[in-house]
């Protein structure tokens, strides 16, 4: 299947800085995509030449086969949902999200239906009437939302669409979103610097950073197994140390100073006595008072411990000084039963297959 | 800890008596019987009444308001597209020298730029026979050219604290460049307009120096005459008259600042009414 949207090596130059530089993504029709990455990383810039208020320097962008490079803004198949929602101030919700269909070949009567239609899906038919300045900001985002989904656009991109929303509100947003891209079947494009939004929302994430995509994947493809350690570290919490791989026998085993001992990794070959860095998520470690019978494991003495109510994080101190994280699970209501407390002697394990190993 | 309050009340009653002292004394001795201007000579309102059948003022001051309603209503229009374009093109030939120019008027002295008019007029008038005499549309002309920068500086200043992507997702939505002006840019930015409007229709009206360069014989506006007269001497008929204009202006902000203070309470009380519904 060809892909529906082509990026092909793509660069955007404002004056000597690279905001993009060199990509290329394929994106699938129906898939919802998200560009993942810091401030600065080219993210927006790249949302933007979709929409068409920017043009690449270099490059091409083919959105549904055709090349997009000589297509304005107000003809291109798509719409956008600002972050500042972007909503005109002075016209009615239902102005709002009718904006789009005034330049339509359609009748007033399917407009007026379609838009009432828009509205009932994000729950705001009650609301038609009103001006963006009578709206919540939950609200203010849904209208943003319909208004363009309205236009029935074959992709639709997001820039931070949750960002100005509360933690709780967030959530219930995150879900309605997925479902209405599920229900209309458009390709959804997000930029965002959230990265659980990231991971929640979409079916492929790609993570960008100073103009450059670093790693293209299902969310859990890019938090288990990143490609780099940048993306290891930006990803998620992580505990990364330098490392070097040891002559040895079938499985790779790495040197490793600052846990003070040898680690398994169970890694593709790589060549013995390369300078490595080995990763492993604090979920993967386990903490126990007696040391265990398997597994690699190296004692240490709690130094913090930070409780979240699901679950707590422990920071352990090794002998060589490097501090350990280990995120454990609060499975019992009993506090005596935690796995570790301040000051007390424990032993971090974690398997093999934990064990991520970055050449770069 | 009391001293201080009361050196701040008095610094506010001087500040107050400033300002308003010059007015008030000016309003009481409209009221004044007497035609010296500095005695009392007891209450009358006499000069009110002479005001009404003095045609000359009438006159004047249907003059001074046409000139005015014209002026400021080609100054917006003028002024709104050189502001547009200086806020919104951020790069085409000749944008430092229309910056320049539209920011000239404000630093140039009055009567340089009246001397100019007039000279433009004359030798306009030599070669190519217009305008035959001066008057209403020589005026209006002056009055255009200078008030249309601050319209300018209004609007570009206001364009550039709009936010961009209102336009951009007009025309995200499939509206043409046109469009997007009319449907999004002018109604969000109305209220410069307005105000726009509003500083060329005054600075228009009480204009002196640049009409007097450009205004002909039967064609005086109220501030030329009031000049005039008083050139021979304030008398009680002239403050009758500013009375009068005082009374128009404060009104008029009075009633503006109430519908205004009104509009932002309701806006207030909106918003807050909004932000308490925001359950998932």
């Amino acid at each position: 299947m060809a892909p529906f949207i082509r990026i092909d090596r793509v660069s955007k130059r404002f004056g000597t800085f690279m905001a993009v530089n060199d990509v290329s993504l394929d994106i699938m029709k129906g898939e919802m995509f998200a560009l993942l990455g810091g401030s600065g990383c080219g993210k927006t810039t790249l949302l933007r030449m979709l929409a068409g208020f920017e043009s690449p320097s270099e490059g091409r962008i083919f959105i549904d086969g055709q090349d997009m490079a000589k297509i304005p803004p107000y003809e291109r198949p798509v719409n956008m949902m600002f972050q500042s929602y972007a909503l005109f101030p002075h016209m009615t919700v239902e102005a709002n999200v009718g904006y789009g269909l005034k330049y339509e070949d359609i009748s007033k009567a399917e407009r007026a239906e379609r838009v009432r239609a828009m509205l009932e899906l994000v729950q705001l038919g009650a609301f038609a009437g009103r001006k963006p300045h009578q709206l919540s900001g939950g609200q203010r985002q849904r209208v943003a939302l319909a208004r363009a989904l309205a236009k029935q656009p074959k992709l639709l991109l997001l820039d931070e669409p949750l960002a100005a929303l509360d933690k709780k509100l967030r959530e219930h947003t995150q879900f309605e979103i997925m479902s209405i891209q599920e229900r209309m079947g458009i390709t959804f494009v997000v930029v965002t610097h959230d990265q659980e939004e990231a991971m929640t929302l979409a079916d492929r994430i790609a993570v960008m950073d100073k103009g450059v995509i670093r790693q293209v994947g299902p969310p859990a493809d890019v938090y288990e197994h990143p490609n780099s350690s940048f993306v290891a570290g930006f990803i998620g919490s992580i505990n990364m140390f330098d490392a070097e791989v040891t002559p040895g026998g079938a499985a790779t085993t790495l040197d490793v100073p600052a846990l003070g001992g040898e680690v398994r990794a169970s890694a593709k070959d790589i060549e013995p006595g390369r300078k490595v860095k080995l990763a492993v998520r604090p979920e993967k470690i386990a903490l126990s008072r007696e040391r265990p019978a398997d597994g690699n494991c190296f004692p240490g003495v709690v130094k913090d411990l930070g409780y979240f109510g699901k679950d707590s994080l422990f920071r352990v101190a090794l002998a060589s000084g490097a501090l350990v994280k280990v995120n454990s699970v609060n499975s019992s209501r009993d506090g005596a039963a935690r796995a570790a407390d301040w000051g007390e002697k424990v032993w971090i394990s974690f398997e093999p297959s934990a064990a991520i190993v970055l050449t770069d | 800890m009391n001293r201080r309050p009361v050196f701040l009340i008095s610094c506010l009653c001087f500040g107050f008596a400033f300002f308003y002292i010059p007015i008030l004394s000016l309003i009481v001795f409209s009221f004044n019987k007497s035609r010296l201007a500095t005695v009392w000579g007891g209450f009358s309102t006499q000069w009110y009444a002479k005001l009404l059948d003095n045609d000359q003022v009438i006159k004047a001051a249907v003059l001074s308001l046409q000139i005015a309603v014209t002026t400021a209503t080609f100054a917006t229009v003028l002024g709104t597209m050189a502001g547009i374009a200086l806020a919104r093109f951020q790069r085409f030939r000749g944008r430092a020298g229309l910056s320049g120019l539209v920011t000239a008027p404000l630093v140039m002295p009055e009567v340089i730029t009246g001397i100019s008019l007039l000279m433009l007029f004359i030798y306009m008038a030599e070669w190519i026979g217009w305008p035959g005499s001066r008057g209403f549309t020589t005026i209006t002309i002056a009055h255009i050219t200078f008030s249309m920068t601050y319209v300018a500086v209004i609007v570009q200043s206001r364009l550039t604290s709009m936010d961009l992507s209102l336009e951009e997702a007009a025309m995200d939505l499939g509206a043409r460049p046109w469009r997007v002006l009319v449907d999004v840019t002018l109604p969000v930015i109305a209220p410069a307009l307005l105000s726009g409007w509003l500083l060329a229709f005054t600075i228009s009206l009480d204009d002196v120096v640049i009409t007097s360069f450009t205004s002909g014989p039967g064609s005086t506006t109220l501030p030329i005459y009031i000049w005039s007269k008083v050139k021979l001497g304030v008398t009680p008929d002239i403050n009758a008259l500013a009375t009068v204009i005082i009374l128009t202006v404060g009104i008029g902000v009075a009633l503006a600042a109430y519908i205004m203070h009104r509009a932002e309470a309701r806006r207030e009380r909106d918003v807050q009414m909004a932000l308490s519904q925001d359950t998932p």
